[in-house]
């Protein structure tokens, strides 16, 4: 009986499965049952892309605000360098006016990186903070970690890339892209060309948010089972722990970084295909 | 066999199948750059951005499928 009391006065350690588990879960409204529930919002997800929006936004208009035209510093120059990045691929990519477009292109890109950058933060960082006010909420970090984050920012480049299409050929003209490409134009072929026409947005949309949320997701998987690793308390599992950890997260900067700059031209490729005819 | 053995060989499946098809092509891709870039050293700068690009859309459908079956393993939402 003393033994029972003095078990439930401790702390539960969780095991290796409640913890991945609890670092699963979203600080959302209401605890997700169903697979798709659209009352439901992430507000972790939420708090850190427009955290994160706002710092990658702060930090463009204080190089814009310092630029000069003599010898620039270096943080003027880091930023040319990925402004003239950008511009370069969305030169080769959009044909047509490029004045929105580009920068569009250069938000996606610093926003999805600070985003992703995110999972270099500790898993347990966060965990631990709460733990000094007393509260164990479920947080997750990671906005493009989120199927939610990702899918929206898809949806959005979907919007766009209706709106271009809309824009540059006309309402009527897409309407008769949609019936009449690829296979031709004979009325016995209009379900046909518009099916595939459906199915290839929804697929660009999807594979769009789809990479990018498997690839963060994966990577802070691995994140957490390499730090099971080293809560095995053997000597070899800390040692495996920090090994694993420092090669995993290097290879995860380049990932990071990769998967940045694959959404910001896969955004580039399906704007500038709105842009040329079937 | 029990319901958890059975998610535990879907997860294997999934992923094993998914990167004999990521590594494949990755490996196919690969060696067509290194062959384009002895043909043709001064282009290999620009084509190495575009491998790597070539290289993350390779990767995107066996990433999907880690990422699925890593929620199938933790937070199997047709469990319970």
């Amino acid at each position: 009986m003393a033994a029972e009391t003095a078990a439930d006065g401790a702390a539960h350690a969780p095991t290796a499965s409640e913890y991945i588990v609890h670092h699963l879960g979203h600080l959302s409204t209401k605890h997700q049952d169903k697979i798709v529930d659209f009352s439901i919002i992430n507000l972790d997800t939420v708090f850190w892309s427009v955290l994160m929006g706002v710092v990658g936004l702060s930090l463009m208009i204080y190089a814009a605000r310092r630029a000069t035209a003599g010898v620039p510093g270096r943080f003027q120059a880091f930023v040319e360098m990925i402004v003239e990045m950008v511009n370069d691929q969305a030169k080769n990519i959009v044909h047509g006016d490029r004045s929105f477009i580009a920068p569009l292109a250069l938000t996606v890109f610093v926003w999805v990186f600070l985003m992703n950058s995110l999972d270099f933060l500790p898993v347990d960082l966060f965990a631990g903070i709460f733990r000094l006010f007393g509260a164990d909420p479920h947080f997750r970090i990671v906005p493009t970690a989120d199927l939610n984050g990702t899918l929206g920012m898809a949806v959005g480049v979907l919007a766009l890339m209706l709106y271009y299409n809309v824009k540059i050929k006309g309402l009527g003209g897409f309407i008769h892209e949609l019936f009449c490409a690829p296979f031709g134009a004979h009325p016995a072929l209009w379900i046909a060309n518009l099916g595939l026409n459906i199915i290839e947005f929804v697929a660009k949309t999807v594979s769009l948010g789809m990479r990018l949320f498997g690839n963060m997701y994966a990577g802070e998987l691995v994140f957490l089972l390499i730090a099971l690793l080293g809560s095995t308390a053997t000597w070899w599992g800390f040692g495996m722990h920090i090994v694993a950890g420092s090669i995993w997260a290097i290879f995860h900067i380049l990932i990071v970084l990769l998967q940045a700059f694959i959404f910001m031209m896969l955004t580039l490729v399906y704007i500038g295909q709105a842009h040329e005819g079937h | 066999m029990t319901n958890v053995a059975l998610v535990a060989l879907a997860c294997g499946l999934i992923i094993g199948l998914g990167a004999i098809g990521a590594c494949i092509g990755i490996g196919i891709m690969g060696g067509k750059f290194i062959e384009a870039s002895a043909r043709q050293p001064e282009l290999m700068n620009s084509l190495q951005t575009k491998m790597f690009l070539l290289a993350g859309l390779i990767d995107a459908a066996f990433l999907i499928g880690v990422g699925i079956a890593m929620m199938f393993a933790f937070a199997n939402p047709f469990a319970g």
